[in-house]
């Protein structure tokens, strides 16, 4: 790690100020992904804000229904409350899909959302990559890209998005509660991760200057009707290759609302409401969930090692919304 | 990458409890946990397989919880209890856990072993795993690269077993 300055801020107001007014400083909250590309010299912040201290570990009712979980609640705390595997349990069984037990003890809420790519390319300084370098090339573009994304890259960028709660939080149609210079803000899941477009180097539309306070989930959870379907290279403690975040609402056996999200697929968690439409008023089965696979990859582009991904994904997707709807397969 | 400039090197003083001794020490803000504990302290029973989070070698108990010792830093603990391999034995009487993976031969090398130890004590203490299928998958955190992973999965689950009567 290269050398820098550390300070453990006790407001947030003190953090939003430090991180406007120190230059190249960054917020510092389990440390799992900063730390680890801190070691690469892929990220070399001048200034760490420790924001451990910071009141922000609360998982609690919201008026109206819903659930705030704080920002520095930790991804096991998360998974594991009551009130997140009673009402949330999509969100739950993903977060327990990603790392390891020892990582989701340390891992925030916060900080997997803005946890950065697994492209190997950007991991490694000896190679060119856009989203390190800005306007140095994309190696992965003609190197071994399996990995890679399918939906919505650029010729700038083909990285994923790792996260698999992201994915669930997509689904379950969340807002990232912020706080900036000007104040709090909240932005909805589907705007909040971006496509890499000319500038990969941006992973969100959080604001440099802006500290995530929480997340805020909606009343209805899908407690009936979901799934968290995460395909790898092997059964556990490994990046998805493809994942489907499933929730329905159902009468019977006829949708009546369905929210679905794709991970591994792209920039960001992948939606395509106009998909989700197509199931409104239909009868779960096999052939409808099929249309809506083909919906959702429509404009895959896939890359020289990749393209077992867009079959891939459709089959999830459909394999998902069976096991969300107790169809047998 | 981004542009850098080397900036002084800030020392800051914390207090830890490791193995049930206080430790007040100055560390340079950027010491892992991990090297702190073996290159300072002499405690070189932790491991550092990857120092990148994905082998577990390193893993140690942070006020009761398992955590990966080589994703943080010393400095962010100011006040905590550390337990690591060396701290788990009572009274001169090893860890039953740990008395148990010598009687059922759980390791090859023995170099994830203490990981694997302290991983599996974190885990009967958070309660979650039941059953064989959750034995490992909540214990995948913790690699061997030697594949005693058939021994291990019966000392923990046997541990768990003991631990609930
Ligand atoms: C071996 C390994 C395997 C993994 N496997 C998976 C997996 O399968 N699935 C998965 O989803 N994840 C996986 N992860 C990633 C893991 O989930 C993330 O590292 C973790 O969630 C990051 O959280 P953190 O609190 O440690 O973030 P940090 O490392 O502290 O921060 C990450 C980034 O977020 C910023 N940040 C943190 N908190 C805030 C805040 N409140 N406001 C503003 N900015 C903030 C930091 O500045 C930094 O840029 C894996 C990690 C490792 C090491
Ligand atoms: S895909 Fe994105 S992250 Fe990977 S090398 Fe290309 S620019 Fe970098
Ligand atoms: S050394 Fe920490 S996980 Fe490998
Ligand atoms: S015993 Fe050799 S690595 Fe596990």
């Amino acid at each position: 790690m290269k050398p820098f300055s550390y300070q453990k801020v006790m407001g947030i107001t003190e953090a939003v100020s430090d991180l406007k007014e120190k230059n190249q400083s960054y917020i510092i909250a389990g440390g799992t992904n900063l730390l680890d590309l801190m070691k690469v010299h892929v990220m070399q912040p001048q200034h760490l804000i420790d924001i451990n201290g910071l009141k922000l570990h609360d998982i609690s009712e919201r008026d109206g229904g819903g659930l705030h979980l704080g920002a520095l609640a930790s991804n096991a705390q998360t998974a594991y409350h009551p009130l997140v595997e009673g009402r949330y349990p999509l969100l739950s069984q993903a977060i327990l899909a990603g790392a390891s037990a020892q990582l989701r003890n340390k891992a925030t809420n916060g900080g997997n959302l803005l946890q950065r790519t697994r492209c190997s390319y950007f991991y490694d300084n000896s190679t060119s990559c856009n989203k390190r370098e800005p306007e140095s090339g994309c190696a992965a573009l003609h190197g071994y890209n399996r990995d890679h994304a399918i939906l919505g890259h650029s010729e700038h960028c083909i990285a994923t998005h790792p996260s698999d709660m992201a994915v669930a939080l997509a689904a379950l149609e969340a807002r990232v509660v912020a706080t900036g210079p000007d104040g709090a803000r909240s932005i909805p899941m589907a705007d909040f991760h971006r496509l890499p477009s000319n500038n990969p180097q941006v992973d969100s539309n959080l604001e440099a200057e802006e500290l995530i306070t929480g997340i805020q989930l909606p009343p209805e959870g899908f407690a009936e009707h979901y799934a968290y379907l995460k395909v790898r290279d092997r059964a556990s403690y490994s990046f998805a290759l493809v994942s489907v975040a499933v929730g329905l609402r159902m009468e019977g056996n006829t949708i009546l609302k369905a929210r679905v999200a794709l991970g591994g697929v792209a920039h960001k968690p992948w939606r395509v409401p106009g998909a989700e439409e197509l199931l409104e008023g239909k009868e779960a089965d096999r052939e409808n969930f099929k249309v809506l696979s083909e919906a959702y990859l429509t404009g895959s582009e896939a890359f020289k090692h990749n393209k077992f991904k867009i079959k891939l994904a459709k089959q999830t997707l459909v394999r998902a919304l069976m096991q969300a709807s107790n169809l047998k397969l | 990458m981004e542009k850098n400039t080397p900036s002084p090197i800030q020392k800051e003083s914390i207090m830890l409890t490791i193995n049930g001794t206080v430790h007040r020490l100055e560390v340079e803000v950027w010491t892992t946990l991990l090297d702190l504990l073996r290159e300072r302290l002499k405690l070189t029973g932790t491991k550092k397989g990857c120092d990148q989070g994905q082998c577990g070698a390193c893993t140690v108990l942070l006020d009761g919880q398992r955590i990966n010792s080589c994703l943080t830093l010393a400095v962010m603990h100011d006040g905590s209890e550390i337990t690591t391999i060396e701290g788990l034995a009572q009274n001169g009487k090893l860890n039953p856990v740990q008395q148990a993976f010598i009687d059922r031969d759980a390791f090859q090398c023995g170099y994830c072993t203490p990981g694997q130890i302290c991983s599996a004590i974190g885990l009967i203490q958070e309660g979650k795993a039941k059953t064989k299928a959750e034995v490992r998958e909540l214990m995948s955190g913790n690699l061997c690269r030697c594949g005693a992973y058939t021994h291990i999965t019966e000392v923990v689950l046997e541990a768990l077993e003991r631990s609930r009567t």
